[in-house]
């Protein structure tokens, strides 16, 4: 099953490392990954998406709390959260081609920020389920380039993740 | 008394004072020599200086195991570190605390592929607890005492401290003042046991009707003996012990019933796989430990008692885990059950005992007595004989270690000193002089094979720098012993290069390190030659013991077999009536 594990852990150089390097080292897939300082700029926020059986996520999220960085980490899959994705996807847009790829991304609540006369750039954030969606209805031989930046999530309500 | 200002190196000296440290094992180079030269000008902190890196890993560590305190290591950086990592790798699987110092190239080069450079954190990233990059000279306090706070606490492990050679400079000086107390938000072991958990446990245990308790190295980290034996006296149940916990329950006790796992006795691993009720106390259910993971335990409830969560539940499904460190849940088991009105059912507890005393007539550890050839069981045998049972043991790995383990029945924790998890050839020798110095007054015996030994030789001069009068038994098969058993096997006995055919003559040898060579090549010798060793009390004797090359070590379950699928001794009792 897929999960979304969301870390909290010191910023620091190597932390980033520290995890990725578990993964490889126990053998856990990493779907996708994305970092960042949060607020307070000595904590980064982490958000991993990996696939295991109930046992292999509870030995990733043990694994990962016994990283000496490692402050706080919630699996957000177990509860209400909210899971977004931003994508860039860079397609043709010449003759018929060009209506299409912007009625699309009307459909997909996407964003046009960059024309040419042949081509569009659109934005378009939502989980990594509606992004594959978004290509799946593209024309495989229109898209010239895709950017994704990897999930992050956040818990709903008023729990969350903080010191 | 104002804050004084000292440099870099001299702070780092003045942590090791602040934390009592007696013995720092390491070799000087380039991007220490800052540090070298303020350890000279101090006499707090005793240097051994070693004659290989890994030497210097192995010696602390062995320190650290013997006496409970931390380990120190100085390297300098590039080859200096790297030759740390087989040594820091050790401790790491065998959860020692260790402090490792390695020199770093100057922080402006980093990263230039300097002289003697290498990413001393990335390299041991998986192989250490923790490991840190100081970045200024003003860090160095702070980051020590973290180093040895991660180091000690919870389940222990190698620190790296890696320190860019800038920052140990003599002409810098910051004002320097040791933290007494450090804390770190993302580091908070936990130390007590959950209390409903401990309660639900001692339900369990009282219910068994084939209870088996099944200790590790957990206990001895956690000086936890005596409440283990008080725990296990209380409930009168069996009790095995892993590789790493030996000596943790009195193994002389009719209650403790061997070692268990790849080469435990036939009454240890028939008793874990019938048991109903399993007390696994500081112990990570290992390969070695549980053979056939589908078949481990196939009937029973398991009881967890761990200080790292992530040993719970990792390889084997447990029923009732407990958090904690296991001296105080002992302590609190031990209080339960004393107020408890529940008693475990006697009569069936009873018959288990008739059940496992019928398998200890077996008589798994047999071995021909009568031999004209020199049987390495017999050698330890006398071993235990003549040191009284209490001496400190180190081993390497292979034959040698299973049979010390197997037939030098240790009673007291802390004793046998050996590389269990990750299994280090070359361990024995610089162990036994870190042992050695921690307990000068005590006998320190490293029990070897000829192929072990030659992994770490050149620590022999180390012993005669040091005057450390270790005793080297070299159980000499002219094999690989272990590989050579396994080949015969499991490979239609195709010994492919298992054979050493060009071995020194260790006698020889010995004397050319300024050091006592014995060579003992008859059964009717070993017992002399030992207590001559023994008796010559300031001097390293080395013991070159000409012995059977085609023993085997029994009983053994082979790889993803089941503790009911062992292979037995030829000509014991179990051989014959189990057939």
């Amino acid at each position: 099953m897929r999960h979304i594990i969301s870390i909290l852990m010191e910023n620091e150089s190597g932390a980033l490392s520290r995890v990725s390097g578990l993964f490889s080292a126990r053998g856990y897939n990493i779907e996708s990954l994305t970092v960042a300082p949060t607020e307070d700029p000595t904590l980064s926020r982490m958000t991993v998406v990996t696939r295991g059986s109930d046992r292999i996520i509870e030995q990733i999220t043990k694994q990962l709390n016994k990283l000496v960085d490692v402050v706080k980490l919630i699996d957000l899959s177990e509860s209400e959260h909210i899971e977004r994705e931003l994508m860039m996807i860079k397609v043709r847009a010449e003759g018929d081609a060009r209506s299409e790829a912007k009625r699309l991304c009307e459909i997909f609540r996407g964003n046009i920020v960059d024309v040419t006369a042949s081509s569009y750039i659109i934005e378009v954030t939502g989980a990594a389920s509606k992004l594959d969606a978004l290509i799946a209805a593209l024309d495989e031989n229109s898209i010239i380039e895709v950017v994704r930046s990897g999930t992050t999530g956040i818990p709903r309500g008023l729990t969350g993740l903080h010191v | 008394m104002g804050i004084v200002e000292l440099s870099g190196a001299e702070i780092l000296m003045r942590c090791l004072k602040e934390e009592g440290v007696e013995y720092i094992f390491g070799y000087p180079g380039g991007a220490v020599l800052h540090i070298y030269d303020a350890l000279f000008q101090q006499d707090d902190v005793k240097h051994i200086l070693v004659r290989h890196e890994q030497g210097a890993t192995h010696a602390a560590d062995g320190y650290a195991r013997a006496t409970g305190k931390p380990g120190v290591v100085l390297v300098t950086s590039g080859p200096g570190a790297t030759n740390a990592v087989t040594g820091i790798a050790t401790a790491y699987l065998d959860s020692i605390p260790l402090i490792v110092i390695s020199g770093q190239v100057p922080s402006p080069v980093i990263g230039s592929d300097a002289f003697q450079e290498v990413d001393m954190v990335g390299i041991t990233r998986p192989c250490v607890k923790h490991n840190f990059l100081v970045k200024d000279v003003s860090e160095i306090a702070e980051t020590m005492k973290k180093a040895f706070m991660v180091a000690t606490t919870g389940r222990p492990g190698p620190v790296v401290v890696d320190i860019p050679k800038d920052t140990t400079d003599p002409s810098i000086k910051v004002p320097f003042k040791y933290p007494k107390q450090i804390s770190m938000r993302s580091y908070n072991p936990v130390v007590k046991g959950h209390k409903g958990q401990i309660k639900k446990a001692v339900d369990v245990i009282l219910e068994a009707e084939r209870p088996m308790i099944y200790s590790g190295g957990g206990v001895v980290l956690g000086n936890a003996a005596k409440e283990l034996t008080e725990f296990t006296k209380h409930l009168g149940y069996p009790i095995t012990n892993t590789l790493m916990g030996l000596g943790a329950y009195p193994a002389t006790d009719s209650q403790f019933v061997g070692m268990l796992g790849m080469h435990g006795t036939y009454e240890a691993n028939m008793a874990m796989h019938e048991c109903d009720v399993l007390i696994a106390i500081g112990a990570r259910f290992d390969d070695r430990v549980t053979g056939k993971l589908s078949e481990f335990c196939p009937n029973c409830k398991i009881i967890h008692i761990d200080v790292d969560p992530s040993s719970i539940s990792k390889t084997v499904r447990v029923d009732v885990p407990i958090v904690g460190e296991v001296k105080p849940v002992l302590a609190e088991m031990i209080e339960l059950l004393k107020g408890s009105k529940k008693k475990a059912p006697a009569k069936a507890i009873k018959e288990w005992w008739k059940q496992i005393d019928e398998w200890r007539r077996m008589d798994c550890l047999h071995y021909d007595r009568g031999s004209e050839l020199i049987k390495p069981q017999f050698v330890i045998e006398t071993l235990y004989e003549v040191t009284g049972g209490d001496a400190y043991v180190t081993s390497d790995v292979g034959q040698h270690q299973m049979w010390a383990a197997q037939y030098y029945p240790f009673d007291k924790p802390r004793r046998w000193i050996n590389s269990g998890g990750l299994g280090t050839m070359g361990f024995g020798l610089p162990a036994a002089i870190g042992v050695k110095l921690g307990y000068p007054d005590s006998d320190v015996v490293c029990v070897t094979g000829e192929a072990s030994i030659q992994m770490c030789l050149q620590e022999l001069s180390t012993a005669l720098q040091y005057n450390t009068g270790i005793k080297i038994v070299n159980l000499n098969n002219r094999f690989m012993g272990m590989v050579r058993q396994w080949q015969e096997f499991s490979y239609e006995s195709r010994y492919s290069h298992s054979y050493l055919d060009t071995i020194p003559d260790f006698v020889k040898l010995a004397e050319s390190y300024g050091h006592v060579g014995i060579l003992v090549e008859k059964p009717g010798d070993v017992k002399d030659a030992l207590k001559e060793a023994l008796k010559l009390k300031d001097r390293t004797v080395f013991l070159d013991i000409i012995t059977d090359p085609t023993e085997n070590v029994y009983p053994m379950i082979e790889a993803g077999k089941a503790h009911n699928e062992m292979r037995l001794a030829p000509g014991s009792i179990g051989s014959r009536e189990l057939a």
